[in-house]
């Protein structure tokens, strides 16, 4: 399957376009016909067109989050091989593998070379498998933290992108320190001195996301999601049941609009209608731009290494709502 | 002590411990691995450690860090005064406020997390303690906030920090601001580590999710006591994912040390004083023999002097 449930009615209104076309471009029918035939495919096209801007203009949380998992949309590799140049894919963590599930490498951003990490889900079956989903291992997260202590050392700063439902949940993830690993990203990533962006491209699964999103900035597609546990597994622990997945998006505040009001994100970057994936062109300009922008303000020269790290702190510590 | 000294009541009406969690009274309780039935009185003497199978039962945060502190010397509570609000009006079968008031309550606690400063064995220390029967021990903001006060007090006072830990992981009704805590609590510890003051965390049961994800396994020294459930994913999700039955003994304690991820497994009764032979390295101190009793070992000994 190519989209979701609450997409139906589009999908099922395009393929009667679709099919008209194929009609009006057919030779057995006469002129006249040919008329009426254009005639209601403007009237179709208007009504498809109107009634994508009805659906996406009133998503639901539950909506949005089935959206940063639609399995058109356009994955870290896809990003990196159109907003970056030049990218080199650096493999293995030196200690035990090369976790797929998390990849990174040298690039350019508009010029600047940079080090860019993030998670891969992978895109056909076989991908998927290989990207194990786009789920993480303890080795995985070494690897970025190794990737990341190069980049210090050569004064990149990092890009990291997030697209992940959660580090893996297995047996050999947590002999090897699953924990572990997630905790040392968040302790090196907190007093790294050099800029770290980080943007969420669909998935924020938990933990497993934020082993790699501490930094100066935090930035989200329009319908990408961030939280502290999935819709699914929240709901089967509060509600006790996975039925209620709507229920649990819903007060997980977990969209990136959500979570902009909160002030837990710097900026939302907008989508096209449906979906990064109906225009990647154009989703391709506004996050390196965007990007671009950001790291700007936080750039070696704009800010000294105490100045980023005090300012980074602070950033980090100020997280949390509390009276007394 | 016979079995007819033991259905006796404690002799404990006379003291004065108003602030105090206090002997529990009267009350028979049993081991949650062998079944024998122990009394309240001796299982608090014994920290909440079962006498006959050295089972290590939950004890309460503040007895826990009553426990580790000098009676005798200064000590304050830090960061009581914080409380959670509810800024996401989250509500599932229950509503947060309600969840968070009950367990205020059952705990006598503002949150899940208990932090006081004071001395072990004459060294000033800062020591805090999750509350599993606070939500789960479960990380929100305030657990955050708190143990960042916490290691801010160590630095004031040159001190090391010591944090036992019992959490199922952040708080799901605080959403993303609880998984920020993660971030927070272990850049706070990177603080600690610049000012050279050790921090010992120490994993009870269970240690889970993103508690275990952060500066719980940050420790410049990992401690466990034994039998402890301590992992990232819980057995159910990882056997829902993986599909095959998971190894004996996986993720206690006693796996954790085997695959190198913790220092040692410590009996929570010779807790002090291994953290206190510890720290006198750490901050090289010299090997001070000063006799100071816990604050638990003199209640009780006043409990039954009375």
């Amino acid at each position: 399957m190519d989209h979701l449930e609450f997409e139906q009615p589009i999908v099922e209104l395009q393929q009667k376009i679709a099919e008209l076309k194929k009609l009006s471009d057919s030779e057995r029918i006469d002129d006249k016909e040919k008329v009426d035939i254009s005639e209601e495919l403007e009237r179709l096209m208007k009504k498809c067109n109107k009634l994508e801007t009805n659906i996406f203009s009133a998503l639901d949380p539950w909506q949005v989050a089935q959206l940063s998992r639609h399995p058109q949309r356009p994955y870290t590799l896809d990003y990196i091989n159109l907003v970056f140049d030049e990218f080199q894919e650096l493999h293995g963590d030196r200690m035990y593998s090369d976790d797929r599930a998390l990849i990174g490498g040298t690039a350019r951003l508009n010029g600047q070379a940079v080090m860019v990490i993030g998670h891969e889900k992978g895109r056909k079956t076989n991908d998927k498998i290989r990207h194990n989903f786009g789920m993480p291992r303890p080795e995985g997260y070494r690897k970025a933290l190794r990737l990341m202590k190069l980049a210090e050392r050569f004064n990149m700063p990092i890009v990291t992108l997030i697209d992940t439902p959660g580090a893996y949940p297995g047996i050999g993830a947590e002999e090897r320190g699953q924990s572990e690993a997630i905790a040392r990203n968040l302790y090196e990533m907190a007093q790294l001195k050099v800029p770290i962006i980080s943007l969420v491209i669909g998935e924020g699964g938990s933990g497993g996301a934020l082993a790699i999103g501490v930094g100066d900035r935090l930035l989200m597609l329009q319908y990408s999601i961030y939280s502290v546990i999935s819709p699914e597994g929240c709901a089967s622990i509060l509600w006790k049941s996975a039925e209620k997945a709507k229920e649990a998006a819903e007060a997980l505040k977990l969209t990136a609009e959500n979570l902009f009001e909160l002030g837990l994100v710097d900026e939302v970057i907008e989508e096209p209608i449906g979906g990064a994936h109906r225009d990647i062109d154009g989703m391709v300009e506004k996050i390196r731009e965007t990007l671009t922008r950001h790291l700007g303000e936080v750039k070696r020269g704009v800010l000294s290494v105490d100045e980023l790290l005090e300012q980074r702190y602070d950033r980090i510590t100020a997280y949390g709502r509390f009276e007394e | 002590m016979n079995w007819f000294d033991k259905i006796l009541p404690p002799k404990i009406k006379g003291t004065k411990n108003n602030d105090k969690r206090g002997v529990p009274e009267g009350v028979w309780k049993k081991c949650s691995s062998c079944e024998s039935v122990i009394y309240g009185t001796d299982l608090f003497i014994n920290l909440y450690v079962c006498p006959k199978c050295d089972n290590h039962m939950y004890i309460a945060a503040q007895d826990r860090v009553a426990s580790l502190l000098d009676t005798n010397g200064p000590q304050e509570e830090i960061g009581s005064n914080i409380r959670s609000v509810d800024m996401l009006k989250f509500k599932d079968t229950k509503k947060y406020k309600d969840r968070l008031i009950a367990a205020q309550k059952k705990t006598n606690m503002n949150d899940a997390l208990y932090i006081k400063h004071g001395e072990l064995k004459g060294m000033p220390i800062v020591a805090g303690a999750f509350d599993f029967s606070f939500m789960g021990g479960s990380m929100g903001s305030v657990v955050g906030e708190k143990f960042v006060r916490a290691i801010n007090k160590a630095i004031e006072l040159d001190a090391p920090f010591i944090c036992f830990a019992a959490s199922g992981g952040a708080r799901m009704q605080e959403s993303l601001f609880s998984l920020f805590q993660m971030a927070k609590t272990s850049a706070a510890l990177t603080r600690l580590a610049s000012h050279k003051l050790p921090f010992i965390s120490v994993l009870t049961n269970p240690t889970m999710g993103g508690v275990s994800a952060s500066f719980a396994m940050l420790g410049d020294v990992i401690v466990s006591e034994p039998k402890a459930n301590i992992g990232f994913a819980g057995k159910r999700v990882i056997e829902q994912t993986v599909r095959e039955k998971l190894p004996e003994g996986f993720q206690t304690a006693e796996f954790l040390l085997e695959h190198g991820a913790i220092d040692m497994i410590v009996d929570r009764r010779h807790m002090r004083d291994e953290f206190y032979s510890l720290l006198t390295k750490f901050m090289d101190k010299g090997p001070v023999e000063k006799q100071v009793q816990s604050e638990i070992s003199s209640l009780v000994e006043n409990t039954t002097n009375a």
